[in-house]
């Protein structure tokens, strides 16, 4: 546990000194979806329909962005390579590097849905209802995305290839996330698709963390 | 049992067997699918609702359920690879990818064919549909994934994980997009309608059905034998097949 907190404490205090790593996934999430009103339409009847589904949308393309980075410097200088032959549990080290991830695409993800919610007209209720999908499914968008991160880590141009391997998995999550919010919108029950999301977070906090450690040692060997 | 196996299994010897079981499949595939075209375009009766356009059934579902059936034998081979380590393993997924691809992306035009009559339209977003879909993405996943490394090992290791997490994956998808689909729309069409009660047209069915997987084998042992000379390139026994077919 105690290097679980050391190598996640030294994620982070890499990712703070170099804090555009942090802000641009967070700006191509704002920039993104403010794309949709301009080419759909301004109509707040219109926008409030599809705000779930966008911001959804937007938020996963985010999270892929940032997810090339993940293992791409440790891999480059050196450091993945020892955390693989270390004594340490390997699977423990990659959830400290997905526990990262998360806290820096993740949260602020969640914490900025509110404001693009209002600026796509979705109501108090309807807001509320993204927030808790964003909280129970970007942790899974983070251990799915590090699976297929540590398949191409030693890849070069990898950006496209992740993006083909990872967007197909996230479909399950897209459809249970925006279907909570739109159904909300109309009063509907919802625990039905938050149980859903909530199982397949621990599906793949269970599962990700040891498949991606197999997937980083036949990259590495 | 398994002294067998890995004899089998090891290149040189799949390479001179499978020339002999190759024929195996052909012939059968041959016969079963004049047969079944046959009975399908001829002897099977006409649909009292949806005319003769109902035929091209004898195509679509068999490469549906062959699209399937080849991810199923492609992440099996993958884990089989993965867990005993055995390389024919490898050839077979890796030469199974784009036969299943090619059996995906049939359902999906034939689908697509067939709905434009009955439905009035090229493509819904039924859930059939869109499962099948995102099962061609998985295949094609699995290929560019295999196409990106230098090391022909890495690959098929790091594409048989992929290959194993979306057959994981699959049901989950499956289910999901059900439930998307009643949840966004009636089923104002569903592509299982077609009850087939006829006893011809089910004949007809399994026939091509069959067929269908004949054409499997002959065309994944056609192509392995090709794969398993490029990854064998360099050992004695391909050079002797090549200079004898000089």
């Amino acid at each position: 546990m105690n290097i679980y907190l050391r190598a996640l404490k030294r994620d982070l205090r890499i990712a703070i000194r170099n804090p555009s790593s942090i802000l641009n996934p967070l700006l191509f999430f704002i920039i993104s979806v403010s794309l949709f009103p301009l080419a759909i339409s301004p109509e707040s009847a219109t926008l409030a329909q599809i705000a779930a589904g966008i911001i959804w949308v937007a938020s996963m393309l985010s999270v892929l962005l940032s997810l090339n980075a993940l293992f791409h410097h440790d891999f480059e200088n050196g450091v993945l390579e020892q955390m693989v032959i270390s004594h340490h549990s390997l699977p423990l080290l990659i959830l400290s590097k997905i526990t990262a991830h998360w806290i820096l695409t993740g949260i602020p993800i969640i914490l900025l849905s509110p404001l693009l919610g209002l600026f796509l007209f979705l109501d108090g209720d309807g807001i509320w209802i993204l927030m808790i999908t964003l909280l129970l499914a970007t942790p899974s968008l983070s251990l799915i995305g590090a699976l297929g991160a540590s398949l191409i880590v030693g890849i070069k141009n990898s950006g496209m290839l992740l993006s083909l391997l990872i967007l197909p998995l996230y479909i399950p999550i897209l459809i249970f996330a925006s279907s909570a919010v739109s159904q909300a919108q109309f009063g509907l029950e919802i625990t039905g698709q938050l149980y859903f999301l909530a199982t397949i977070l621990m599906v793949s906090l269970m599962s990700a963390p040891f498949v991606s450690s197999i997937a980083l040692k036949i990259s590495l060997e | 049992m398994w002294k067998w196996i890995q004899a089998f299994a090891s290149p040189k010897n799949f390479y001179q067997i499978s020339q002999k079981i190759i024929p195996w499949f052909l012939v059968p595939f041959i016969v079963l699918a004049l047969v079944g075209l046959y009975w399908g375009l001829i002897v099977a009766p006409v649909d009292y609702q949806q005319g003769e356009s109902y035929r091209i059934m004898f195509i679509h579902v068999p490469a549906a359920w062959m699209s399937m059936f080849v991810y199923l034998v492609l992440a099996i081979s993958g884990g089989i690879g993965l867990i005993w380590q055995i390389k024919l393993a490898y050839v077979v997924a890796k030469v199974s990818a784009p036969i299943g691809a090619a059996f995906t992306f049939l359902a999906l035009v034939t689908g697509a064919v067939w709905g434009k009559p009955m439905w009035g339209t090229w493509w819904v977003w039924d859930a059939r549909l869109t499962s099948e879909l995102i099962l061609l993405f998985l295949y094609l996943a699995y290929m560019s994934l295999n196409n990106a490394f230098d090391n022909p090992k890495t690959a098929s290791k790091a594409s048989s994980v992929l290959a194993i997490v979306g057959l994981v994956n699959l049901p989950i998808i499956h289910y999901s997009v059900n439930w998307w689909n009643t949840l966004h729309q009636g089923a104002s069409v569903s592509v299982n309608k077609v009850a087939i009660q006829d006893s011809d047209m089910l004949i007809a069915l399994l026939l091509m059905g069959m067929a269908f997987k004949f054409l499997y084998g002959a065309l994944m042992l056609m192509r392995a034998r090709d794969e398993v000379l490029v990854t064998e390139q360099n050992s004695s026994w391909v050079k002797k097949v090549i200079m004898e077919h000089k």
